[in-house]
């Protein structure tokens, strides 16, 4: 623990630690445009510029040095003063004073630090550089005179997202950063270059000249694509959500976040169902709410009713929804839609235990039919920064790209019964072994993974390396509110009533009795319903969800929902009170309460640890799986399929349309 | 009273200094203008009503940066923009509220394009409140209407900029 003095305090510092880290310990603000904590260092851009002694007598880029005993850092010398000057003036040689056409304006770095640093003029007056715009994809834009070469871009591309498609090509000042081939950058996080981006050089296309960062409403929530539960922060204007940028959670996302969390936001303003629906004759006819609402009521159930909740429902809805099934004495609760039967007597048995955080520390890794790139893209890159740090990784299943090294054992199932001897090897080296389940072996090979437990020592003091991988936001949730049945989905088919709690991805047709959609895209459900219930999307409505590691997280609304939509749990609570059982909350703090009545452990938000007691299973898995269960990642839930910046994501990255167009 | 004081009152002094100072407006030029047949003299800096100004060759000039609706301090001005067909950033919508604009002249000064300027033109009541609501369409069809004024009055105002 070296202990340094910075401006005459001094402090101590970690092992390791750089001058600029050291300088952020002690309060000083260092400006900088190549520095990334997240990144490795590249030490080119030069604004961190401090002086330190003893050393040279000159000023030094204190990013790339390392912090020593009895250092003695000055930031606010003349020197250092002067230096940053300089550097901002070189900066700025060929960067384009076009900040008024520019997206970045207004949460630039550039601009900001040129008002902090720099000299407030100009002493240069021949000509500028100009480059060439480059293709990025449906997401980057590009405006590469801006460019100020920080090669934080390339520094993502290489070490997070794991795709070598970004790059560097001349040098000096003709240094170009471009993608390889101009081809779009075929990364599910290349989104996030947009935020690295120190300037305007990379900005997001779809939100291209739509509005200023000051404009905007900032609302904190949780995004619902995947069952990551990134922590994202809604930026909407009026009645619309314009952008969602991630928040950091070092927890949970870091600072990233996919492209699909990002983009999908243009899908809330269209397909959307803004007013009641009854199916009359075959054909949905506009209603209001009395009439739907009359029109379920007059069904005779009997009792037989169930529930089905989407991919994107908060625990809120669900709990009101298993609320006014219990007063209509049922308890027809599933949410696994494509007809997963997996037990859940113990939810540690389906639970991802290691922790997102924790799956860096793991230092063996088999992944058994899945394909996190797609099924959890935050995960997958723990799983590289685990990997940088010695991991090795197996897989069983279809070989498919996941921007790291994996060993294939193939794609029969069968070999979970009988682990090659590398793989047991290595996992009995191991200290902290970790097993994925995914998504594809989840249905037939759950009972053979948890035998990997005993088999490979996963579960030990303070480590748990058995994990199970969910695609929905809600699932965790569900599962915690028992929306579960022995036999899955197929025991709710015979149901009188059904309630569909945007769910889109079940088999409609095979549920008999009368359907009643409770969703906000007119997407497969909605085509399905006897009764059409317009309801709040994940933007508009404040919202509990469980992530895959069982933290739970709350969302704040951003937006009002269009037309007479309304919250889900507000329909159940009309709805109850019209079919003669009103339910006994009034508000959503009521209903919290008898959430947390009902389960304890939504009373708080957090991680929560389930006790360790999988059920024994048994049994030996068999079959060769022959995909994943997403097919394409950007269309996976009715907002991204109602979102043109998702289909042509789908149209480019998976189905290999080109859309590029020539640079200018 | 004093003796000076009673020889003014016996020989109507004030009477006749009074008259004596009407009779001497009465024969000055007059101060008051024949409007609207006469105008009085506008500065060049002068805030009238808005315009958006366009470049020589018919292209707007406004570029959506949005510098005038965050200055707004009454909050008058309302924008929202998107890539036009060529790419290049430009406002669908750029409304003005005239009703609620206070002419203080921040957003001109916050323009870096000249784009939105408030010109010399004061004669624009309406009859009714909505009228005051300028859209786009309005607001470039008064730039094309007043853009020599408004060219000259920049020009004459460029030297103390």
């Amino acid at each position: 623990m070296p202990k340094v003095k910075v401006d005459g305090v001094e402090i101590e510092v970690p092992q390791g630690a750089t001058v600029l880290q050291a300088c952020e310990l002690a309060g000083k603000e260092i400006p900088r445009f190549c520095y990334h904590e997240r990144l490795s260092i590249a030490g080119n851009c030069r604004m961190c510029l401090v002086e330190v002694k003893p050393g040279p007598p000159k000023p030094q880029a204190s990013c790339a040095l390392p912090a020593a005993e009895n250092q003695e850092i000055f930031t606010t010398t003349p020197m250092v003063k002067h230096a940053r000057e300089g550097i901002m003036e070189f900066l700025l040689i060929n960067h384009p004073l076009d900040c008024p056409i520019c997206d970045q304006g207004g949460e630039c770095d550039l601009q900001d630090q040129s008002v902090a640093y720099g000299r407030g003029h100009s002493r240069y007056a021949e000509n500028k550089r100009a480059v060439t715009e480059k293709y990025m994809g449906p997401i980057v834009k590009t405006i590469m005179t801006r460019c100020i070469q920080c090669t934080r871009c390339v520094r993502f591309a290489e070490e997070v997202a794991g795709v070598e498609e970004i790059g560097a090509i001349y040098r000096g000042e003709n240094m170009q950063i471009t993608s390889y081939l101009e081809e779009a950058v075929s990364s599910e996080l290349s989104g996030n270059v947009v935020d690295l981006c120190p300037v305007g050089a990379l900005t997001s296309k779809p939100y291209a000249f739509e509005a200023r960062p000051w404009e905007l409403r900032k609302t904190l929530t949780i995004d619902v694509m995947d069952a990551v539960g990134t922590n994202i922060r809604l930026d909407s204007r009026g009645r619309q959500v314009l952008r969602c940028v991630p928040r950091v959670n070092d927890e949970v996302n870091e600072e990233w976040a996919t492209d699909k969390t990002r983009h999908a936001v243009d899908g809330l303003v269209r397909k959307r169902l803004d007013r009641p629906y009854v199916r009359r004759d075959g054909k949905l006819h506009p209603v209001t709410w009395d009439e739907a609402f009359a029109a379920i009521a007059s069904v005779d159930h009997g009792g037989s009713v169930a529930a089905v909740a989407g991919d994107l429902v908060d625990c809120e809805t669900m709990f009101a929804a298993k609320a006014l099934l219990k007063e209509l004495g049922s308890s027809l609760l599933e949410g696994r839609q494509t007809g997963m039967d997996y037990d859940t007597s113990s939810l540690a048995a389906v639970n991802f235990n290691t922790t997102i955080a924790g799956t860096e520390e793991a230092d063996a890794i088999l992944l058994v039919g899945s394909n996190l790139r797609w099924e959890a893209p935050l995960v997958n890159t723990r799983i590289r920064k685990a990997i940088k740090k010695g991991a090795k990784v197996f897989a069983i299943g279809p070989e498919t790209e996941l921007t790291y090294k994996v060993e294939w054992l193939g794609a029969d199932l069968a070999v979970l019964g009988s682990l090659p001897e590398r793989v047991t090897e290595a996992f009995g080296k191991a200290a902290k072994p970790m097993v994925i389940v995914g998504g594809a072996a989840l249905k037939g090979a759950h009972g053979a993974a948890l035998g990997l437990v005993e088999k490979l020592g996963l579960v030990k003091d303070g480590w748990n390396g058995f994990n199970v991988v969910h695609m929905a936001a809600s699932r965790m949730g569900g599962l915690m509110l028992g929306y579960a049945q022995k036999a899955g989905i197929s025991a709710l088919y015979d149901a009188k009533l059904s309630f569909f709690l945007g769910a889109d991805e079940c088999d409609h047709a095979r549920f008999t009795g009368f359907k009643v959609y409770v969703g906000h895209h007119g997407d497969r459900g909605a085509h399905h319903a006897d009764v059409i219930l317009p309801a709040a999307s994940y933007a508009e409505k404040s919202g509990t969800y469980v992530n895959l590691e069982g933290r739970v997280q709350r969302g704040e609304r951003a937006v009002f929902p269009p037309g007479d939509a309304r919250e889900d749990w507000t329909i159940f609570r009309a709805l109850s009170e019209k079919l003669g059982r009103t339910l006994a909350f009034d508000t959503i703090d009521e209903l919290r309460a008898a959430m947390a009545l009902d389960c304890p452990e939504l009373a708080t938000l957090g991680l929560k640890t389930f006790a360790w007691n999988p059920p024994a299973l048994g049994g030996s898995a068999e079959g060769v799986l022959d995909g994943y269960p997403i097919k394409d990642f950007y269309l996976t839930n009715a907002i991204c399929r109602a979102s043109p910046t998702m289909q042509r994501c789908s149209a480019e990255l998976v189905h290999g349309e080109s859309f590029a167009e020539a640079a200018e | 009273m004093g003796i000076a004081q009673t020889i003014k009152a016996f020989t109507l002094y004030e009477f006749v200094k009074a008259h004596a100072l009407t009779l001497k407006y009465f024969f000055k030029p007059k101060a008051t203008i024949n409007y609207p047949f006469e105008k009085n003299p506008l500065s060049p800096r002068f805030r009238g009503e808005h315009a958006l100004r366009r470049y020589p060759n018919g292209e707007e000039r406004c570029i959506a940066c949005k510098l005038c609706e965050a200055v707004c301090p009454a909050q008058a001005i309302t924008i929202e923009a998107e890539p036009r067909d060529d790419g290049s950033r430009r406002t669908t919508r750029y409304d003005i509220d005239m009703t609620k604009c206070i002419y203080c002249g921040l957003c001109q000064e916050a323009c870096p394009v000249d784009a939105i300027v408030e010109g010399p033109n004061l004669e624009f009541a309406t009859e009714t409140r909505e009228e005051l609501i300028y859209d786009k369409a309005k607001l470039l069809d008064n730039g094309d209407r007043w853009e020599r004024a408004i060219a000259a009055n920049l020009a004459a105002d460029a030297p103390y900029r």
